[in-house]
């Protein structure tokens, strides 16, 4: 019973972050922009379409959509939320969650490169190499998280504090969540020009229910590092439930906003700046690590 | 006190990171200001209630020397010479940040270990010097323009400055002020020297200035 209100969360909440991005982008550049329920419309008109299928591609290709949205909300199902907790805590579940998010992307980049488009090729190309360097910075900032709280599984990382180091994480953090849902300064998810796109040129062959899986793993995906970030910044585990809840709502709003603000604000970094960015993420986890080891030891 | 001052350190670390990451040689000039202007604050932070009128205006000197002449020579420098904002790394941004960062994390760990007096054995003084004097290194090598190796000059008397905040109690107070004098001596002189070079040869670029004739 538990397990079920927990995916139904995820899978509802979700498509919500989108909304509400686009709708924050609109506001500030004048105009009323599309209802913050659009990405539900969206969902339901393509689960009724049917699906076009290239001649070249094999079954992988309907596949490798349901795996990884499968991946995708395994991994966000395993993330504790605020007072509800984790609904399973077992030492290192945090790599389960890193690989899942792994599993799923390799499972996009396999279905992009199943119609043989050299676009598509390209895309995960690009969205595999980027996620080398966010996966370091993601993995160094956990590892913080890690020995801060001297525990190994998510829901005991999470509740404590981050101490001096939460602003370093907070920010490397962040750039993650920005790199790995695609979005502004690495990938502008309103484009449609092959040439800069990274995630969205990945699924320009998928149709149907098949494009519905993958925009709503994109949304649990946001959602998910979204209550990351949150849950790794604020010391919700130290509050009363209540508060505890209201907290986790209004950080995730909060990054959401600010991930609008960044998108209306910001240009699209270009390619050959990319990995600047993302090494300093992973400098930024970096110097959380050593806060979080002289704080511990001295 | 002394958290106020680490905390500090840590901000000029960054500083230092940002440093070796600016493609443009404006932000890189601001960087260094802002790093002169928290250095030239810190004696006030250390001495607290002790400081006399000497010390305030060593610290307002240092702040005005290094967070507005020098600037602004530097930027006068760039206008007179008409010299691109581009920086032209030898050494690209990624792997002088890598070397900065694992620079800066040597020296917090190297700074455990160094036999400090017990007063300053938590203070991140030390480590901030080294990491300094790291970056500056990393400058002066590994760019091209002369503008930005005097930018790296700057981290590294910056470093050296760090150091010199250990024995506030024991140095006079005009070595300090003798040393920023120099420093915006040799800036004015090398803004001149940048002026000139542009207007014989028509560039910036120091692997030029390899051979010596009559």
């Amino acid at each position: 019973m538990e397990t079920l209100a927990r995916l139904a969360f995820w899978l509802v909440v979700a498509p919500l972050l989108p909304g509400l991005i686009n709708r924050v982008k609109a506001r500030l550049a004048g105009r009323k922009g599309p209802p913050v329920w659009q990405l539900y419309s969206d969902l339901a008109r393509l689960w009724r379409k049917g699906v076009v299928l290239s001649r070249a591609a094999s079954p992988g290709f309907v596949l490798a959509p349901a795996v990884a949205w499968v991946a995708v909300v395994g991994a966000a199902w395993l993330m504790p939320l605020g007072p509800a907790g984790g609904p399973v805590h077992f030492a290192g579940d945090v790599i389960l969650v890193v690989y899942l998010l792994a599993l799923a992307r390799f499972a996009t980049a396999w279905s992009a490169m199943e119609t043989g488009s050299s676009f598509e090729g390209m895309g995960a190309a690009r969205e595999v190499s980027f996620a080398v360097l966010g996966e370091a910075a993601l993995l160094t900032g956990l590892l913080a998280l890690s020995v801060r709280s001297g525990q190994t599984h998510l829901e005991g990382m999470l509740a404590g504090s981050a101490g001096a180091g939460a602003v370093l994480l907070g920010a490397a953090l962040f750039v993650v969540l920005l790199a790995e849902n695609s979005r502004v300064p690495f990938d502008d998810p309103n484009t449609h020009l092959e040439l800069t796109m990274i995630h969205e040129v990945m699924v320009l062959d998928h149709s149907g229910p098949l494009l519905a899986a993958v925009l709503h793993g994109a949304a649990v995906k946001l959602l998910l590092f979204a209550v990351l970030l949150v849950e790794a910044v604020l010391p919700l585990g130290e509050w009363s439930p209540g508060a505890a809840a209201a907290g986790l709502a209004a950080g995730v709003l909060a990054v959401t906003v600010g991930v609008g603000l960044v998108e209306s604000l910001m240009a699209r970094l270009a390619f050959r700046r990319v990995p600047l960015l993302l090494t300093t993420a992973f400098l930024l986890s970096v110097f959380a690590l050593l806060v979080a080891w002289r704080g511990g030891v001295s | 006190m002394s958290e106020t001052v680490n905390v500090l350190v840590g901000v000029v670390m960054g500083l230092n990171l940002l440093a070796l990451a600016s493609s443009r040689l404006p932000l890189l000039i601001r960087t260094v200001s802002w790093q002169g202007v928290l250095l030239g604050v810190m004696p006030l932070l250390l001495e607290g209630a002790h400081a006399d009128w000497r010390l305030v205006g060593m610290a307002a000197a240092t702040v005005l020397g290094k967070g507005v002449l020098i600037p602004a020579l530097l930027r006068r420098a760039m206008r007179a010479a008409r010299i691109d904002r581009e920086v032209e790394p030898l050494l690209g941004y990624v792997p002088s940040l890598l070397l900065g960062a694992a620079g800066t994390v040597a020296a917090v760990a190297l700074g455990r270990g160094l036999p400090l007096l017990p007063e300053h054995a938590r203070s991140l003084l030390v480590p901030g010097a080294l990491a300094s004097v790291l970056t500056g290194f990393v400058l002066l090598t590994g760019r091209v323009k002369a503008i930005s190796q005097v930018c790296g000059y700057l981290i590294l008397e910056n470093g050296i400055y760090l150091f010199g905040l250990l024995l506030l109690g024991s140095t006079p107070l005009l070595v300090e002020s003798g040393i920023l004098l120099d420093v915006t001596v040799s800036v004015f002189v090398i803004g001149i020297i940048v002026d000139r070079i542009q207007r014989a040869f028509d560039s910036m670029d120091t692997r030029k200035l390899t051979i010596l004739r009559e």
